[in-house]
């Protein structure tokens, strides 16, 4: 048995500490927001926060986590609040939508340590992320937004 | 995927009314199914809410619920939003107050401009676009007779507004209110649609209904499914395409944790567990010797030479004007040119998934799928079952591309729900999906064309050569000896003012499968053709946009998105370094030019901007417009810059995303998208866009470098 804690609930799982974190979340506890894409840390699909640090899920033993937070697409926010959340409805950034549970973990990641990113800012951060349906420009967009948006809050 | 409504426990017969009828003036084959479908389980209180069948698209609920049945499926191309805005403009409600569910396997949802239950073609729209409106309006004057009936007055002096009916003098029922009542109703064989310069919602800025739970991870895609009892299973593939299982050692695979079964299925090995994880895990310990099944002399040199030599046969006539062998006899100058492109991989985000639920007597298939008749007869013909007991659910997809399309991920999923006696979901690698694609057609194409003493363009013949897709996906549909029109597009429709034409192809098949891919034989002949146009005003020492223009004097609507691009693109003026490449193309009945402009650095291409002006004819969703002509750039651009599978032995090199690259942000062009107004019917979106995106690159390198690209990918010519 491994505890991790996800989302702010420590989670008992009876799995092998190899298995990658990405099946745990989505097979063993059922958290199927954050998606597989690639299994080899190259399409960012799988991205989810550890202790705030953005991680490619697929290829981190839940073994490794530890005491570390898990944060996943579904604790970003309880009810689509957070900065990127609100500015990824506002400029309507998803098409199949499938990458973008981990386009808004790197982006909410980014902002929390880079308020106003710059462009190179965007493109260093959010390289490891594929889109297929190409909406990068909307996302470059949305993450400024997201930044005059956090920056509003009172 | 929860439904509001348990279709599962509708009794039988509690349609107590059918009526169905052809509509008359939609002309495109619509079928209305209008009754009462009491959806209230056995034994529920009276009073509860109903929900009442208006047609195949719309369910009213006596709780004043809204729900629109999405017969195509959402792949991110916005038919989730753009559909149900076409039926609640004409029904006379906010769409957004509008529920959304993926229609059943139906025949009122076959896609008229196909004859087939299939998302593709760019067609949603389209296909809709009158169909869909009809139905809202015919559902509208039954809502309004039932209210006057009411109100004992008659249905042309009450009005909607939003939901509700409003009499006269003010008094108002809601839809729901009536809705039973309305179902009781004769159908309305003849009913007017709104003008549209009286549309509220239609070419209107709105939001995308699907984005909420794109953003918080509750949309569920195939891979999400989570049925009672549901194992997970991991398939090990032939490497070499096409082949067999000659022996299989499972002894260590089996005694792995969580291991519950190896079911050897139609297409592979499965390893059906607990865990998707374990499962995999498992596969890789199996020890299988394969048959290669004659496919191990399949290669990419062998491809070519294939086509090569295909290439020197008569082709089938696609298009022809004139006598272009005799003119280009008799021309003063003729050019020629040899085009060859790779096969490619669609390289969905979600990899191929299905989930299958085999009973004794039905079978639940959950599956993102672009062709839900085809995946529900591939079900049976799997479980041994007729289609009809086969219940496909569609969830959303992870990317269509056109892959989606294929059923091959469905056999193996139902023979290991058979074997175990449990659900299973299937899901495949991103290795699998890679190297098990149904590949996008590789071609050899030559352009000739002839000028005469005065340097006028007076001769243009394109030999195309290839597979064609169709015959293998539709058998039957392109009989021997006929042009497959799904490998002439961008070709057979030349625009150019050119006394003599002629465009064939010949078929050639290249000992895999093959498949459509966004924009299908567009982005292959858009290529050429707008490559050799390129070369032909080069050699006529003309500068090629104004090539173009002269000869498109009769076609304005070409003429139209060339001029809109060139100017907003500053054609004339480039800076310092930067050059500038430009493609039109009429595809999908939408018009488009695009110019693309890069520099080079070291020998390598950087695009810095693609503008494209589009002409769709009236449009549903701007901004979908918009976002569907950026990402069909991308997908363009990703496959000219990089975009290449080789087959070696009979095995796909290529596996994952390090060795079949995509765009990603660092690699973006700023795209500018201008929409040229138009009022003609609309035309796809989807696709056209990906086509010209390599020949308005390969263009700008040309006038940087004066090299001519005549192969793709771009990766491939050494540049520096």
């Amino acid at each position: 048995m491994l505890t991790i804690n996800v989302n702010g609930t420590d989670r008992s799982v009876d799995v092998d500490p190899e298995t990658p974190l990405l099946w745990v979340l989505r097979d063993t506890i059922g958290l199927t927001g954050t998606k597989y894409g690639c299994g080899m840390a190259l399409c960012g699909a799988c991205t989810v926060h550890l202790d705030g640090q953005p991680i490619r899920s697929c290829s981190t033993p839940v073994g490794s986590v530890g005491k570390a937070r898990v944060t996943t697409i579904e604790g970003l926010s309880p009810d689509r609040s957070h900065p990127v959340q609100k500015a990824w409805i506002e400029l309507d950034v998803p098409q199949c939508g499938y990458c973008q549970s981990g386009q808004i973990m790197s982006a909410s990641a980014l902002l929390a340590a880079t308020p106003k990113p710059s462009d190179a800012d965007i493109d260093a951060a959010m390289s490891g992320n594929i889109c297929r349906c190409g909406t990068y420009q909307r996302i470059r967009a949305a993450i400024h937004r997201a930044a005059e948006l956090a920056g509003d809050k009172p | 995927m929860s439904a509001t409504c348990d279709l599962h426990a509708i009794p039988p017969g509690a349609f107590s009314r059918r009526d169905v009828l052809k509509a008359g003036a939609a002309g495109a084959g619509l079928v209305l199914t209008i009754g009462l479908a009491g959806c209230q389980k056995p034994g529920r209180a009276r009073g509860e809410r109903k929900l009442i069948t208006a047609n195949a698209w719309l369910r009213i609920g006596t709780d004043d619920s809204i729900t629109f049945l999405c017969d195509r499926s959402e792949m991110g191309q916005g038919v989730y939003t753009a559909l149900p805005t076409l039926l609640a403009e004409e029904l006379g409600v906010d769409p957004r107050r509008i529920a959304i569910e993926f229609a059943p396997v139906g025949d009122a949802y076959k896609n008229g401009a196909i004859g087939a239950q299939v998302t593709g073609g760019s067609t949603s729209v389209r296909d809709a676009w009158t169909k869909l409106r009809t139905a809202g309006a015919q559902a509208r004057e039954m809502l309004l007779a039932a209210a006057a009936k009411e109100w004992d007055t008659t249905a042309g002096t009450c009005r909607v507004e939003n939901g509700e009916i409003v009499s006269p003098y003010g008094k108002r029922l809601s839809f729901g209110a009536v809705a039973e009542a309305a179902a009781a109703l004769p159908v309305p064989k003849e009913v007017a649609l709104k003008a549209p310069k009286d549309f509220q919602w239609i070419g209107k800025p709105l939001n995308r209904f699907d984005t909420p739970a794109k953003v918080d991870g509750s949309a569920i895609y195939g891979i999400d499914v989570k049925l009672p009892g549901m194992l997970y299973a991991a398939l090990a593939q032939p490497p070499m395409l096409g082949g067999k299982a000659k022996s299989v050692d499972d002894a260590a695979a089996k005694g792995m944790p969580g291991v519950r079964h190896v079911v050897h299925t139609s297409s592979g090995v499965a390893v059906v567990a607990d865990s998707w994880w374990q499962a995999r895990e498992a596969r890789d310990a199996l020890k299988i010797e394969w048959d290669g099944n004659g496919t191990a002399g399949l290669n990419d040199g062998a491809i070519l030479r294939g086509l090569m030599q295909a290439s020197r046969n008569a082709g089938l006539v696609a298009r022809k004007e004139g006598d272009a062998e005799a003119a280009l006899k008799a021309a003063a100058r003729v050019v020629r040119a040899e085009y060859q492109l790779p096969l490619l991989a669609h390289a969905t985000l979600e990899p191929q998934v299905c989930t299958a639920d085999l009973r004794a007597d039905a079978c639940d298939l959950y599956i993102p799928t672009q062709s839900q008749a085809a995946a529900q007869a591939a079900a049976a013909a799997a479980a041994g079952l007729e289609a009809k007991q086969v219940n496909v659910h569609t969830t959303f997809l992870g990317g269509g591309f056109g892959r989606r399309l294929e059923v091959d991920v469905i056999a193996a999923a139902v023979e290991a729900s058979k074997a175990t006696g449990k659900p299973v979901k299937l899901l495949w690698t991103r290795e699998d999906d890679t190297t098990h694609d149904a590949y996008r057609p590789p071609a050899f194409d030559t352009a000739t064309a002839g000028f005469d003493r005065e340097g006028k363009l007076i001769a243009w013949r394109l030999h195309l050569t290839g597979p064609s897709i169709t015959a293998r996906v539709f058998p039957g549909a392109v009989p021997t000896g006929s042009v497959d029109p799904f490998c002439v597009e961008a070709a057979a429709n030349y625009p150019y003012d050119v006394p003599n034409v002629l465009v064939d192809w010949v078929p050639h098949e290249v000992g895999l499968n093959v498949g459509y891919w966004r924009s299908v034989s567009h982005a292959l002949n858009c290529f050429v053709a707008e490559s050799f146009m390129d070369e032909l005003a080069i050699s006529a020492g003309a500068d090629p946009a104004a090539f173009r223009r002269a000869l498109l004097a009769k076609q304005p609507r070409y003429l139209e998105v060339l001029d809109v691009a060139l100017r907003r693109a500053g054609y004339d003026t480039p800076a310092e370094g930067r050059f500038r490449g430009v493609a039109v193309m009429e595809g999908y009945g939408t018009y488009m030019a695009q110019v693309a402009e890069i520099s080079l650095v070291g020998g390598k291409v950087k695009v810095w901007k693609i503008v494209c002006a589009i002409d769709c004819g009236q449009t549903v969703n701007p901004g979908i417009v918009t976002a569907q002509v950026e990402s069909a750039i991308v997908f363009g651009l990703s496959a000219a810059l990089w975009g290449e599978i080789n087959v070696q032995g009979g095995r796909v090199q290529q596996t994952n995303f390090h060795d079949y690259r995509v765009v990603r942000l660092t690699d973006m062009p700023v795209i500018e998208t201008l929409h040229v107004e138009s009022d003609n019917p609309p035309g796809g979106v989807g696709e056209p866009a990906t086509a010209l995106v390599a020949p308005a690159v390969c263009n700008a390198i040309y006038a940087a470098t004066k090299r001519r690209l005549r192969s793709l990918p771009i990766a491939r010519h050494q540049l520096a």
